[in-house]
């Protein structure tokens, strides 16, 4: 019973946290759109690099630590790194949206083409499968202990599975090189450009862990009172 | 060692035999596979795009979709009489279950294959006698590397809600290396390429076939303890 | 719960300490404790709902348990590890058989799974001590309520177990076949065999039971020797049950 009070708190605080990190974002934004100089031969466009490439960095630490805490569960099996790994692989497949949604728009602002499977926005598209498949396996089992085996599992072959998909799709586009040369590797930048670049990283980062933090606190939440129910109901046999 | 193995052949067997006496299963997935190829034959323009530049994701598309499906069959035919319990209760330890079940998984999807082949090559045209060796190489390497991620899989499929909708979401992208390994293989090994055009390919295929077996062996047991 | 080496041969055949089990939030089982020598007979009676199945289960090593421990004839045979399965057998009213296979077939992969020294020698004594050598080559499928229970039971004796659990062995039987079923329990408890019956039918475990248990939400409301008849138990089993909610 006292569990609920203190989840209650957790929540509480990881609001906070997403106050601050929000104004953070806007504040790089601002940065971002007003003070730093427009990129010479990709116009305004290239300022959606600054939600596209944080986005993904944040999306892969989420699905990493999804996987890390699956292996964690499976010998430990405690449930609180189940909800932390369900949580983040929930605003994982956030920011892999947002990857995939900012990449497409760039890529037809510069390329001329909504979708051209570039190496890295496929691996993003297939992460973002796994991640699907993982929250859909999770509505589909009602148990608790099972539904974080089950989890557990996916999370560990997914993640396991995240380099065998890189290198398939680099092989693929070697042997099967594009007509057009795409210049999706970082363009070169300079002071300006990089310190924004770097500040959007450093920023995406803290509002993934505020976002993290305050959906693992809700589930929790939402665990304690269960747990709070089904002791009441205990009690009165 | 070996008591895992002959555990591991006692379950197998028994899933072949069943699956000899009713043939139900495999004669529906022979049939779909045949289907496939046949309507494959209406979804193209003959002479806009030579067949064989088209074969390899033929018979890729079709391989992996009619063994993935054939998959399910593996743990569904436990639910009947709760006949898990009886393998769960006994001294089989879990791995040479998964072992068992995964060695009559390959052999259903094989025999399938075997039987899909030379229908493939004779509605399209290939010509497959001087490059049948490689060839079975690549087909049994994919082959493996998705029947042990789907075996995997199915046994958690079977205990969730739309079992069969479950399994194609949570292999469909295991399948990514398999496929796209074999299609670029077969693709190769039909236009008569050195070698050393498809080797790397053929080290991710292995890399990838060695990783999840191991993988997949190691965390079965969570998929059927409670 | 120590209990003395008699002149039987050992210790209890059977021993619960503390076992207890939750499946989320549900606590299935919250602490069961009794202790069984070679040849008694256990009943648990209990309303659906009261854990029977899952206390079953975790005896069997088919479940690990959150707390307590299960030991059998003295070893603490572990949390549902092989040398723990070895050592029970059980028997439910799924019956764990292909329908698709023979009877021969079926108890014969049981007995490749079992690692028995003489397969085949092993699966045909079964048969026969089950009177079902005439069908043991027509496929299970083709079998009656009853035939399929007793297959069951020389499924769950092939490794001559120390101890046969059996849960709601009785029903959908007709009265032959419950008949036929009870005769080869008795024999089972006289070749001093330990069994743990579950059942929310008084009528049917009382007869063959040393023991007597209630269980109600998770706990043994009552367990002790049988004595009285079942008038006794029903008026006890009311009594139990109406506790609870």
């Amino acid at each position: 019973m006292t569990a609920i009070p203190a989840a209650e708190r957790s929540l509480r605080r990881s609001g906070a946290w997403i106050a601050v990190s929000l104004a953070l974002v806007a504040g790089v934004y601002v940065r971002a759109l007003v003070f730093t100089p427009e990129e010479a031969t990709q116009g305004l466009a290239q300022k959606i690099f600054y939600i596209h490439a944080p986005s993904a960095w944040v999306a892969f630490l989420g699905c990493g630590i999804v996987g890390v805490c699956s292996l964690l569960y499976l010998f430990l099996k405690d449930p609180r790194l189940d909800l932390l790994a369900a949580s983040s692989a929930e605003v994982g497949t956030v920011f892999l949206t947002t990857v995939l949604v900012t990449g497409p728009i760039w890529g037809k602002t510069i390329w001329g083409a909504w979708w051209t499977w570039d190496a890295r926005l496929t691996l993003t598209l297939f992460l973002w499968f796994i991640c699907l498949g993982y929250l859909v396996l999770r509505t589909a089992v009602d148990e608790p202990g099972r539904r974080a085996r089950y989890s557990a599992v996916l999370g560990i072959l997914g993640a396991l599975l995240v380099p065998f998909i890189h290198v398939s799709v680099l092989l693929f586009r070697t042997l099967h090189p594009k007509p057009v040369v795409l210049q999706t590797s970082r363009p070169q930048l300079p002071g300006s450009m990089l310190t924004t670049l770097l500040v959007s990283f450093a920023v995406f980062t803290i509002f993934f862990f505020a976002l993290l933090a305050r959906r693992y606190a809700w589930a929790r939440l939402r665990e304690a009172r269960a747990q709070g129910e089904a002791e009441a109901a205990d009690a009165s046999r | 060692m070996a008591d895992l193995l002959a555990q591991a052949w006692a379950i197998a067997a028994k899933d072949l035999l069943l699956e000899f006496r009713s043939r139900t299963a495999f004669l529906s997935a022979l049939v779909f596979t045949a289907l496939v190829l046949a309507i494959f034959n209406f979804a193209r323009d003959p002479t806009a795009v030579a067949t064989i530049d088209l074969a390899p994701s033929i018979l890729w598309i079709t391989f992996s979709f009619a063994g993935v499906l054939a998959l399910n069959r593996a743990f569904s035919l436990e639910k009947e009489n709760r006949a898990i319990d009886g393998l769960l209760l006994s001294p089989a330890s879990r791995t040479a279950l998964y072992l068992g079940k995964t060695a009559a998984n390959l052999v259903f999807v094989g025999a399938v294959e075997a039987i899909a082949l030379p229908l493939f090559a004779l509605f399209f045209n290939v010509p497959l006698l001087g490059v049948l060796a490689p060839l079975v190489l690549v087909i049994a390497l994919a082959t493996i590397g998705f029947v042990t991620v789907g075996t995997l899989m199915s046994s958690m499929a079977v205990n969730t809600r739309f079992g069969e909708m479950m399994l194609l979401v949570l292999v469909l992208p295991f399948l990514v290396t398999p496929v796209s390994a074999a299609a670029s293989m077969s693709a190769k090994i039909f236009a008569g390429r050195p070698f050393a055009e498809w080797a790397p390919w053929l080290k991710l295929l292995t890399a990838y076939d060695i990783t999840f077996f191991v993988i997949c062996t190691l965390v079965f047991e969570a998929t059927v303890e409670e | 719960m120590a209990v003395p080496a008699g002149a039987d041969g050992g210790a209890a055949a059977l021993e619960v300490a503390g076992l207890a089990k939750r499946f989320g939030h549900v606590r299935a089982l919250r602490g069961v404790d009794f202790t069984l020598r070679g040849g008694d007979a256990l009943a648990v009676f209990g309303p659906n709902g009261a854990g029977k199945t899952t206390l079953l289960r975790l005896v069997a090593g088919l479940l690990r348990p959150d707390a307590g421990r299960v030991r059998i004839a003295g070893d603490e045979v572990g949390r549902g590890d092989a040398a723990h399965r070895r050592r029970v057998g059980l028997i439910s009213h799924h019956s764990l058989l292909y329908d698709g296979l023979t009877a021969a077939e079926n108890l014969l992969f049981y007995a490749r799974l079992y690692a028995l020294a003489d397969p085949r020698a092993a699966a045909r004594r079964a048969l026969a001590g089950v009177a079902l050598e005439a069908r043991a080559d027509d496929p299970v499928g083709t079998f009656s309520r009853g035939m399929v229970q007793r297959l069951a039971i020389a499924r769950a004796l092939l490794h001559d177990p120390d101890v046969l659990l059996l849960d709601e062995p009785f029903s959908g039987l007709d009265q032959r076949a419950a008949a036929t079923l009870r005769a080869l329990l008795e024999r089972l408890r006289a070749e001093r065999r330990t069994m743990v019956l579950v059942t929310h039918n008084l009528d049917e475990g009382l007869e063959l039971a040393t023991h007597v248990a209630i269980q109600v939400a998770g706990r043994f409301a009552s367990f002790g020797a049988r004595e009285g008849d079942l008038a006794g138990y029903r008026a006890r089993y009311a009594e139990a049950t109406s506790r609870d909610g």
